[in-house]
């Protein structure tokens, strides 16, 4: 860590990673960028970055597939060819069941197995680049460590691996430790670590060089109540520092708390990718309003509308293009409109329909590729 | 960023590798039973009368080749397979560290490992001896020579583990390895063998003969047992071949690890 | 991709050029001419304890010291040393792990009772080794015979080797020519008809390339020492009748004695020397005779620097 972030400015051709380059930036310079993050999310639409901004991870037609058996080999399709392009500062999350292709996406990335097609560029570098790994951190599904080593001493060695200076290194251990609260147990060799334990260290060592983008994967599983809540604020945290985050997880509240967006991959192929606003509402197509009236106004029917009377209110459902029409009725009938909300399917709901067996050609399930 | 320089990462992966070895049970009881082993020889050199010496250096300097070949063979095959088996492998090769890296420190913290591991089983049979003969003799100097080829062996060991545990299961591994060791210490027989037949066997036996690791001529325990010296030449050209022989097989590893897909 | 493939590159050299050092080292160590397998044998040379440290396998254990003992024979043999101390113990070793290991006997009678440098010069262990064999396997008429060739051949103990040949001959398969042998001992030992069967039965009952090629060799001895001693009688017939010694074959063959020029195995045609000798045209081309040689001229041993082939020994 001499040079921190040294080579990789040439790739940066951006102000604010600059701004970054110290060797662990603080967290003021990391609110410089954090609204990028924010109206991605808490707009439902997709926005699109209107400035040039960097991909943190611009994945094309990444695919895989094994040889199996051994006598005839058949291939087995782990990953069907991926196309998926992450932005800085973003928080992805992964969706999907076990199986479908998560943890060999984020293998394929970390080089850890060798894509059968396609390529992908992390942080504007070839992902087998070896400048690429200095800055990214990564927590495999139920991490497993050396087990005669202590949490600090893992930790060193870590850093030690990912370059960090000595002079920092110490400090930095210390701070991880502190961070994801296991300062208690730091010269406790690992073998007695609980597995929500080893989930801890495994966030300390992804994060423990300060890397501008982290893979996490299934961060949150096997861990209890409390330690999930802890996960979701680290994340959150990183967020806030302006990290980005790839996480791969089978829940979905953990994806619907977490994401900026979210991909959703079965069986090795991507079904969906999108804000989870996004998701969740654009196959509807539909409104609801809720106004006060003592019975439905014809007008309203005339448009196609669903409506239910409950007291003195009527709940109505109509197609979304109505929403004028309907709008324009209830202004002539004078009646009091108490909400407009488009019909959200739940991203349970989504994922439930998007893990059935695909039919259909493929662009249309590629609905929602690149932002 | 500025991502180290490979030979410091080499040294830490070894230094890891070494630290967690000692700290590995496993390696302290074996110490203790060839500890135990220079004991024996000390009561086997009480009756037998007269051989006392050849005795302790014969069971001492077995003993220690025996327990380091035992030791580089269980830890060296759960080297890289263990650290897929756990995953460990996964968040080492997430940081800048390349395949070969991590090959070639393993490498070394396994013959760290094997060298300390010697240092004290040698100074076990030197301890052994001094009590036989109540004094050091000139002959005694060609014992260390002995163990000198015993730790140029587990060079050879230690490479083979590593290399056969970078693409099959730890207990295929270990079943590599050991056999590859019996083979070695009699590949000279095996050159014999070639020698007596023709043909494409004999050049098949040939080939193979050459190929094995040839520990036969790393081991001169019963030599210098008796106090015979060892040749100057074959100091030097046993070395030279236990540096060769295991860059061979560390390249060997180095290839097939770039290419496996760490499931 | 390049970083990748950069290191593969690296590393097929590597390996390459390792795998060829190793190659030549080991073809160096070979060369220092100390096998460290048969300098084993001078330091286990209990073939008890060996049988005791083989724990059980000895099958194995016998069948890598029956290889030993012949690439040590061979190595010193091709060396041209006279020095085969420990040829006795590696075959002592050998049949003590595996006593059923005939060739190792055979081996033994041929190789280790002959003086240097066609042999280990150790007729007592070679008379122990077959004892020991016959010990062990008391049906099998090879040992018997062995016996009986050792004693004829190197201690010209005929008397004892009538027995050896009587006792094999009683074995229900045994070779049709030991119950010839063991009437022979007794009357015609020294006669060539008796010397060539003892031959012959030896080339035909192995399958060992160096000890066949040992028995022709002898064979060829016979036919030369046989057809010089026959030539050398017709040389004094001659003088009988004539007065005077023959100038030349040529004469003997004018005179009727002979049909052609006789040539020796070899080929080549026997000289007449002017004092009514016969010679071979070279005494070093045909080993172990005894007669057709220059006064005072030795009866050539096999040297393997005459030898075409650079095998050691088999071939």
């Amino acid at each position: 860590m001499a040079r921190p972030h040294g080579t990789p400015v040439d790739h940066f051709p951006f102000t604010f990673v600059i701004a970054a380059a110290g060797p662990f930036p603080s967290s003021t310079h990391n609110i410089a960028y954090n609204s990028f993050g924010d109206p991605c999310r808490s707009l439902g639409v997709n926005i699109g970055f209107k400035r040039t901004t960097m991909s943190a991870i611009e994945i094309l037609d990444l695919e895989k597939s094994y040889q199996v058996g051994f006598w005839r080999k058949r291939e087995k399709v782990a990953l069907r060819p991926l196309r998926l392009t992450i932005q800085e500062g973003e928080v992805f999350g992964f969706l999907g069941p076990n199986g479908a292709g998560k943890t060999t996406t984020l293998k394929l990335l970390m080089g850890l197995v060798f894509p059968t097609g396609g390529s992908a560029r992390i942080l504007g570098m070839e992902m087998d680049d070896p400048r690429v790994k200095s800055q990214i951190g990564f927590l495999p599904e139920q991490p497993y460590f050396y087990d005669h080593l202590t949490a600090r001493e893992l930790l060193n060695y870590y850093g030690q691996l990912s370059g960090v200076a000595a002079k920092l290194r110490t400090a930095r251990v210390e701070d991880m430790l502190e961070r994801v609260g296991l300062m208690e147990s730091a010269n406790v060799q690992l073998r007695k670590f609980s597995k929500g334990m080893l989930q801890r260290v495994g966030l300390a060592q992804a994060i423990l060089h300060d890397p501008k983008l982290v893979f996490l994967d299934e961060p949150m599983s096997g861990l209890d109540p409390m330690g999930r809540r802890e996960v979701r604020d680290l994340i959150q945290q990183l967020r806030h520092e302006g990290k980005t985050v790839f996480f791969s997880t089978h829940i979905l509240s953990d994806a619907e708390a977490l994401c900026d967006r979210v991909g959703v991959i079965h069986q090795g192929e991507l079904r969906g990718v999108g804000a989870v606003v996004e998701l969740t509402s654009q196959a509807q197509g539909k409104i609801e309003i809720i106004f006060c009236a003592q019975a439905v106004p014809a007008g309203l029917t005339q448009l196609g509308a669903e409506a239910r009377v409950s007291g003195d209110m009527v709940n109505a459902v109509l197609p979304e293009k109505q929403q004028d029409a309907a709008l324009e009725v209830l202004r002539r009938e004078r009646l009091k409109l108490i909400s407009l909300t488009p019909v959200r399917k739940s991203l349970e709901e989504y994922y439930i329909q998007n893990m059935r067996p695909m039919e259909g050609p493929k662009e249309e399930n590629r609905k929602g590729v690149g932002v | 960023m500025n991502a180290g320089r490979a030979d410091a990462r080499i040294g830490f992966i070894a230094f890891n590798t070494f630290r967690e070895a000692v700290r590995d049970r496993v390696l302290y009881n074996l110490i203790a039973f060839a500890l135990l082993m220079s004991g024996a020889a000390i009561l086997v050199g009480e009756i037998s009368i007269d051989i006392e010496r050849l005795v302790v250096v014969n069971l001492g300097l077995t003993a220690v080749s025996i327990f380091g070949v035992v030791i580089a063979i269980f830890i060296g095959i759960g080297l890289v397979s263990k650290e897929i088996d756990k995953r460990t492998l996964y968040t080492v090769l997430s940081r800048p560290v390349r395949r070969w890296e991590f090959v070639v420190g393993k490498f070394f913290g396994l013959t760290g490992t094997l060298v300390v591991n010697t240092l004290f089983m040698a100074i076990g049979v030197l301890l052994a001896l001094l009590y036989t003969a109540h004094k050091f003799e000139k002959m005694d100097e060609w014992v260390l020579v002995a163990l000198y080829f015993i730790v140029l062996q587990f060079f050879i060991v230690c490479a083979l583990a590593l290399f056969f545990s970078s693409f099959s299961t730890p207990l295929m591994s270990a079943v590599f390895t050991f056999a590859l060791f019996i083979i070695g210490s009699l590949a000279e027989d095996l050159r014999g063998f070639a020698r007596m037949s023709h043909g494409v066997g004999g050049m098949l036996a040939t080939a193979i003969g050459y190929l094995v690791p040839n520990f036969s001529a790393l081991n001169v325990i019963s030599q210098v047992a008796h106090g015979d010296p060892v040749a100057g030449r074959l100091i030097l050209y046993n070395t030279l071949y236990a540096v060769f022989y295991s860059a061979m097989v560390i390249a060997g590893a180095v290839l097939i690890f770039q290419h496996r897909n760490l499931k | 991709m390049s970083a990748r493939r950069r290191v593969n590159i690296v590393a097929a050299a590597l390996l390459l050029f390792s795998m060829t050092g190793a190659m030549a080292m080991l073809y160096a160590i070979d060369g220092l001419g100390r096998s460290a397998v048969t300098q084993e044998a001078l330091y286990i040379n209990s073939p008890k304890v060996l049988r005791r440290l083989s724990l059980g396998y000895t099958g194995l254990l016998a069948d890598i010291y029956w290889t030993r003992a012949v690439q040590y024979f061979g190595t010193q043999h091709h060396k041209g040393s006279s020095d085969f101390r420990l040829l006795a113990p590696l075959l002592e070793v050998t049949t003590e792990l595996d006593p059923r290991l005939l060739p190792a006997y055979q081996f033994g009678a041929n190789f280790l009772a002959p003086k240097p440098p066609s042999g280990a010069g150790m007729p007592g262990s070679a008379l122990a080794l077959m004892k020991f064999g016959i010990e062990h396997n008391p049906d099998e008429w090879r040992l018997y015979y062995n016996l009986g060739f050792l004693y004829y051949t190197e201690l010209k103990d005929y008397a004892r080797a009538a027995d050896a040949f009587a006792l094999g001959a009683r074995i229900p398969d045994t070779n049709p020519f030991m119950p010839i042998l063991a009437a022979r001992m007794a009357q015609h030992a020294g006669e060539f008809d008796t010397a060539r069967m003892l031959w012959f039965t030896t080339y035909q009952s192995t399958k060992d390339t160096s000890i066949r090629e040992n028995a022709v060799e002898h064979l060829q001895a016979l036919k030369v020492d046989e057809d010089v001693t026959q030539l050398e009688e017709l040389v004094a017939k001659y003088r009988q009748q004539r007065g005077h010694l023959p100038a030349s074959m040529s004469d003997l063959e004018r005179a009727g004695f002979i049909h052609g020029i006789p040539t020796d195995p070899k080929g080549h045609a026997y000289k007449l020397m002017p004092d009514g000798r016969i010679e071979v045209q070279d005494p070093q081309d045909i080993y172990f005779i005894t007669k057709g040689l220059p006064p005072g001229e030795s009866s050539p041993q096999p040297r393997p620097a005459q030898n075409k082939d650079t095998k050691p020994i088999s071939r």
